[in-house]
């Protein structure tokens, strides 16, 4: 796998960013107390967090801190037994996924979930679903120029990508929708480093364009580079949160996540 | 679009050349036969695979809705149009067949998405054997209701098609048995392009590959699911219009043959997928008349369903079925 030409050199191009986005304090999405359940299992348990519009938030904790679910409980696929998610001031914590994605929430779920059997640009299409579909010329071109690869195969069945390639389709479906906010779960799972760091300059570049991401990850150094704040979850809770910046020097982070 | 081109042409010419065959063969009465036969279980099998492509449900009640379809076209000629014997007029013919069957498919296709509603749909996340039970449920029911309404013994069908033939290569068709593969081949066109190119036809791939997914696409699930049921019921719907009129009477006991042997050609198709399911509603047709052909026509449902078993042990997905473990 080779870096793509249009990202010269992606590693410089990874920054610091500051605490805060630049002039917007404005709650965007919110998480107040969320208590979520899968069957009997207590998977969420007070989770409270908000997003602020024009931010990139992280969650980053071990496997099973409940981060999946919480963005699952935002996008609607999950619903709380207690506890409020409000997105823009709205109560969403009763509303179906689909109508979420037309109020402004997308999100590219854990093991990018593409298509396999439909082709890049049917893909793409579906990321569109609920905008009229003769105004997304400028999308698609968008998204190709962000991901110069999936036009080369924009014909070929989404199954027939490598890994790297599934995960800009997934990416760059979450985006044909025009959210407001992007919900990432794992973009750099299983990709190389090179792919690594190109994922992440382009979720900066995507959110420079003016959308604000919450950004689950392993990776979680990485992650409290391009990020202005972050949540640290353990077993369903929140744990610790801040600026990235003062997320990187605490200790505790530093030993189970950063692995120092 | 060469390799397009290529995808639609190899298929259709092994179809062309494959089909030449059985025509010299067979001859042209049964050739005919044959395809008319084939003709109808490609359209309820169609209905199988689509809904177990989108919900993994055999819909063991499909053949019923196929006879219930028959029951309502039949209803709708007698009962509304008066219908008993041949229309000469042909614009007349042609104006009564296309309003009996809209009326015929958008009822039945109602009729499908009330059973998706109330029968499988509040079973959507138990056990799978549990929506099948209801499906049988729901197959006895349509035959009770329709043996109580029109009686048990069969019914007649008005032959509203006059049985002139034509002559081709020497031998003679009906009028009818052209009437009704073309009604499916132009059937069957319409439901592969809105499968294929339309923006519902990518919701209803989605969902059936990863519903989760779709949901976050923006897909309406339920209505999604509830679309396939009504084109399933529809298509099942128009075979039973043309069932009819081929066969001349209708019972209410029809569909659970005919249901199985359309069963059996979804499988051999490859169940989920809808080429397979129409290619293999005409080879299991072809089976059928070859048995019958060979002067074992009380063999021909041990041949239909010895073929199941045979797809079922050696090839279990089908012609043209997805290979297992593809989803991730």
């Amino acid at each position: 796998m080779t870096a793509a030409p249009t990202i010269p050199n992606a590693e410089e191009a990874v920054h610091s960013r500051p605490a805060a986005a630049p002039g917007s304090h404005d709650v965007l999405l919110q998480l107040d107390n969320v208590h979520t359940y899968y069957g009997q299992i207590h998977a969420l348990q007070g989770i409270s967090l908000e997003v602020r519009r024009g931010e990139i938030v992280t969650l980053i904790g071990a496997n099973g801190a409940g981060k999946t679910t919480t963005l699952k409980t935002i996008s609607g696929l999950l619903h709380p037994r207690q506890g409020k998610v409000r997105f823009e001031g709205r109560d969403i914590s009763r509303t179906p996924a689909h109508e979420l994605v037309r109020a402004g929430i997308g999100h590219s779920p854990e093991g990018r979930r593409i298509f396999s059997r439909l082709t890049i640009l049917e893909n793409l299409k579906m990321g569109a679903f609920t905008r009229p579909q003769n105004d997304i010329q400028g999308d698609l071109d968008h998204v190709f120029e962000l991901f110069p690869r999936l036009k080369e195969r924009i014909g070929q069945r989404g199954g027939s990508l490598s890994g790297g390639e599934q995960q800009m389709l997934a990416i760059g479906r979450a985006l044909m929708a025009r959210p407001r906010v992007l919900l990432l779960d794992e973009p750099s799972l299983g990709l190389s480093p090179i792919l690594v760091q190109q994922i992440f300059v382009i979720i900066q570049e995507i959110n420079s364009a003016g959308t604000t991401i919450l950004l689950v990850e392993q990776n979680a150094l990485q992650a409290l580079i391009v990020a202005n704040r972050g949540y640290v979850l353990q077993t369903g809770q929140v744990a610790l949160s801040g600026a990235s910046a003062d997320l990187r020097e605490n200790e505790m982070v530093r030993k189970a996540y950063l692995g120092e | 679009m060469t390799p397009d081109f290529r995808r639609i042409a190899r298929p259709l010419g092994i179809g062309a050349v494959a089909l030449l065959v059985e025509y010299l063969l067979l001859g042209t009465q049964q050739f005919a036969n044959a395809m008319t036969l084939g003709a109808i279980y490609a359209l309820i099998a169609l209905g199988y695979t689509m809904v177990y492509g989108i919900v993994e449900l055999i819909n063991f009640a499909h053949g019923d809705v196929f006879m219930v379809g028959s029951f309502l076209a039949m209803w709708i000629m007698t009962t509304v149009f008066g219908l008993v014997g041949p229309v000469t007029n042909l614009l007349n013919l042609v104006g009564l067949l296309a309003i009996v069957m809209f009326a015929t498919m958008l009822g039945m296709g109602l009729i499908g998405m009330f059973i998706e509603r109330v029968a499988y749909r509040p079973l959507r996340h138990a056990p799978r054997l549990a929506p099948l039970i209801t499906a049988i449920g729901v197959s006895f029911i349509l035959q009770n209701i329709i043996a109580v309404a029109f009686g048990p013994s069969p019914v007649n069908f008005p032959q509203i098609v006059p049985a002139d033939k034509f002559d081709l290569l020497g031998g003679k068709i009906a009028y009818l048995n052209l009437f009704i593969v073309i009604l499916a081949v132009v059937l069957m066109i319409a439901l592969q392009l809105f499968v294929g190119r339309t923006r519902l036809g990518r919701a209803m791939r989605s969902t059936a590959q990863d519903r989760e997914a779709a949901e976050l696409m923006g897909v309406d699930i339920n209505q999604t699911i509830a679309i396939t049921f009504f084109i399933a019921a529809a298509l099942a719907g128009a075979g039973g219009m043309v069932q009819g009129l081929y066969a001349g009477s209708i019972k209410f006991d029809l569909g659970f043959y005919v249901g199985l042997k359309a069963f059996t050609a979804a499988v051999l198709g490859g169940i989920g997928n809808t080429t397979g399911a129409a290619i293999g509603g005409f080879i299991i047709a072809f089976v059928e008349v070859y048995a019958t052909v060979l002067g074992y026509t009380q063999w021909s449902e041990v041949a239909v369903f010895t073929v199941l078993i045979l797809v079922l042990v050696f090839r279990p997905s089908g012609l043209l079925g997805q290979q297992l473990g593809e989803r991730t």
